[in-house]
């Protein structure tokens, strides 16, 4: 699986227009999760409330993240489980490498992960030696495609279901051939069937962590599908890979967050599953892993503390800010070139990878602001946009033409007097009966609209000439 | 305040907009037409030119800032400044503070039209007729910076004739974005396809908006996938120019 890379955003946006297939599932998928937000949210009358409670949450985590990052070590240890604290994405896969050797692991299940996609772990592990296999429905069929995720929720939404049967059948030779696998359910029963052997043959399980509770030391996933459980309960070793912008107070703070993503995400009320996990196996306990380990990663979240994107270290990966924006949804995810895609990749990719390489994303928005209303906690997702904006702009990596064109403009902005006579000229050029067909200079507007004409005349000249209407 | 009596008019300064000033002055025209109707006195400060939002948007924060500070000088003294524009009014309303670091409480003075005529005006005299159906598309910035929403329809409401049709996906972006439509026209023109096709699924013989660049936007579409549907800002059709000025 590969990423094209934010820099490529152009090219990767415009196959995307162009791909058929794809804009038939995001034009089904435009009236799935977001519709449902809106009804999940209007059946709970608090749920504006526990949004500003779940951003306070948040915050104040973000103010004092060294001392619950501690207390989560602690406590984790207490319970037995170890934690592994990463600064880079190298470092997580080292870790995680040293732990699969020292147990010679072979193989590892893996539940859904955004973090583990951040630091490309099934593609250094298979270079290892080490076998990883997805145990989410959607991440194992994109293993299966050679693909990446589209999206942080449901990362396969971009794959129609022609093109699932299409892959179970060339992936199960060991099936009969002439098997129906038509629709949803036939296609889910097949991948039960099949993932259950992975599972069970599994050397160490991996899971990524929705919050990491300080007060008991445990991580929590929510899940629909039960393969979170199975990957980490079946193996011998639990590994679970967390950002260390996850770390919540208490499970009185979980709570909240309960009531919050499921709802933004899915529009659900809860997920299926919500699983904690506490050490490894205890005494007496019928199942669970021998050991318990928490990679804690870092790569690049603790330089955006204390600065105008620390905001963005709230996110809960609900996704609502792709479900709702109008450029996600004609796009899809794959454009944006990596693991995080939409409004809130649009801000952490320049974080984590530069605003150099992923210029064009926090660039790529109308500011329609669809993605503010809607994150549950009200990360202004549009301003921080802007800041990359800025930083690009004050270190001219913006085109030049562009550059010189809007300071050209901003000079007579700022000086009414010899703005009026050029705004009154152009409104004379522009203006005549019909709509302008081709404008020079503006191809980007006129390939594909028509340019209103102006009536002729600017309104600041005419209001100086006594007109009045 | 003596303007709340309803005795001494208000004065209002009104930001006609770099839009309206270069492409729709009718729109401007309208504005004050409806601002005397509400009986309001009108002034047109001369120093304006526009808000500054392409810079603010671009990043350049310094150009941004100079034309913020020559705005706001060109409006001294008024206590209620009216944009016929949502995008333009949130920029004036919620940007100015946050690129000068003191507005001088500039902000707060600043409204976007239907929202004046309606939260502080109370205007309830529309004095227009237009036999049509037409659908309202809800503009991003006045719709989430400024909660406009129900002014302009309760406004559209009093238009003799006019009956408004339920447009889908009203509160979806057009695909305008300023200077986003020319740097990714590929997305941008998808956005506005799907709006036009919305427009048409309606059956609207009309389609308004408080906001000329997403109007221009969505006009342009229309109109290069040669649809009869008339493209208006909503001031036009409540100041009863329908009649007098071409459509967009
Ligand atoms: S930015 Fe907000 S809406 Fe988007 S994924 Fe994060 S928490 Fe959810």
């Amino acid at each position: 699986m590969s990423f094209a890379g934010p820099a490529n955003f152009r090219v990767s946006a415009a196959r995307a227009l162009a791909d058929e297939p794809l804009q038939r599932e995001l034009a089904r998928f435009s009236q799935g999760f977001q519709v449902r937000r809106v009804e999940a949210a209007g059946r709970l009358p608090e749920f504006e409330a526990l949004r500003d409670r779940a951003r306070d949450i948040k915050n104040h985590c973000l103010a004092h993240l060294d001392f619950y990052l501690e207390r989560f070590e602690e406590n984790c240890r207490a319970a037995g489980g170890e934690v592994h604290w990463c600064a880079t994405a190298e470092d997580a896969r080292q870790a995680i490498l040293a732990i699969c050797r020292r147990l010679g692991a072979k193989t590892m299940a893996k539940g859904k992960s955004m973090v583990s996609e951040e630091i490309g772990l099934n593609e250094f592990l298979a270079e290892e030696g080490v076998r990883a296999v997805e145990t989410d429905l959607g991440e194992y069929i994109l293993q299966l495609r050679g693909e990446s995720p589209s999206h942080i929720v449901a990362p396969a939404i971009h794959v129609a279901t022609e093109q699932w049967t299409e892959a179970f059948r060339a992936a199960h030779t060991d099936r009969p051939a002439d098997r129906s696998l038509s629709d949803g359910s036939e296609i889910m029963a097949e991948a039960r069937a099949v993932l259950r052997e992975q599972f069970l043959g599994a050397d160490v399980g991996l899971t990524g962590a929705n919050f990491l509770i300080a007060e008991t030391g445990s991580s929590v996933i929510f899940t629909n599908e039960g393969n979170g459980d199975l990957s980490q309960t079946l193996p011998r070793a639990h590994i679970v890979i967390a950002g260390i912008e996850k770390v919540i107070p208490t499970l009185e703070d979980l709570s909240v967050f309960m009531r919050v993503l499921p709802r933004s995400a899915t529009g659900q009320e809860l997920t299926v599953y919500t699983t904690l996990s506490t050490g490894p196996r205890r005494a007496g306990d019928l199942d669970g892993p021998e050991e318990y380990h928490v990679v804690l990663l870092d790569n690049g979240r603790a330089d955006m503390l204390g600065g105008e994107f620390q905001d963005m270290l709230r996110c809960i990966r609900c996704a609502a800010c792709m479900n709702a924006c109008p450029v996600y949804r004609q796009i899809g995810g794959h454009a944006y070139g990596w693991v995080y895609p939409g409004p809130m990749g649009a801000v952490l990719t320049p974080g984590l990878r530069g605003v150099e390489e992923a210029g064009h994303l926090p660039n790529a928005s109308t500011f329609c602001g669809k993605c503010e209303e809607v994150c549950p906690v009200r990360i202004p997702l549009p301003r921080m946009m802007r800041h990359w904006r800025e930083r690009e702009f004050a270190r001219r990596l913006s085109p030049a033409k562009f550059r010189y064109g809007l300071g050209l403009w901003a000079f007579f902005a700022a000086r009414p007097a010899l703005y009026r006579p050029f705004a009154s000229l152009a409104a004379r050029v522009l203006g005549r009966g019909r709509p302008w067909k081709r404008l020079p200079l503006a191809g980007g507007w006129t390939g594909t609209r028509d340019f209103p004409a102006s009536e002729g005349r600017s309104f600041m000249s005419l209001w100086r000439a006594g007109r009045r209407r | 305040m003596a303007s709340e009596t309803g005795k001494t008019p208000r004065t209002v300064a009104l930001f006609a907009t770099c839009l309206a000033d270069l492409v729709r002055p009718s729109v401007a025209f309208a504005s004050v037409r409806l601002l005397e109707a509400a009986g309001c006195r009108v002034d047109v400060p001369a120093a304006q030119t526009c808000c500054g939002q392409p810079a603010y948007n671009s990043g350049d924060r310094k150009h941004a800032a100079r034309i913020a500070r020559r705005t706001v000088r060109a409006f001294r003294g008024y206590e209620w400044i009216v944009v016929p524009s949502g995008s333009c009014a949130g920029m004036l309303r919620r940007h100015y503070a946050d690129l000068l670091g003191d507005d001088e409480g500039f902000g707060e003075r600043v409204w976007e039209l239907t929202s004046f005529l309606v939260d502080v005006c109370g205007f309830q005299d529309v004095r227009a007729r237009w036999p049509m159906t037409a659908v309202y598309h809800d503009s991003c910035a006045g719709l989430r910076e400024l909660g406009v929403k129900d002014q302009p329809r309760a406004l559209l409401a009093m238009v003799e004739g006019l009956e408004l049709a339920e447009l889908p996906d009203a509160e979806v972006c057009c695909g305008f974005g300023g200077t986003f439509c020319v740097k990714y026209p590929d997305i941008s023109t998808a956005m506005v396809r799907d709006k036009a096709a919305a427009v048409k699924s309606s059956g609207a013989g009309a389609l308004l908006a408080g906001d000329l660049g997403c109007l221009m936007n969505m006009a342009g579409r229309l109109s290069r996938e040669g649809s009869p549907v008339e493209v208006r800002h909503v001031a036009e059709v409540l100041a009863g120019m329908a009649d007098e000025v071409p459509p967009l």
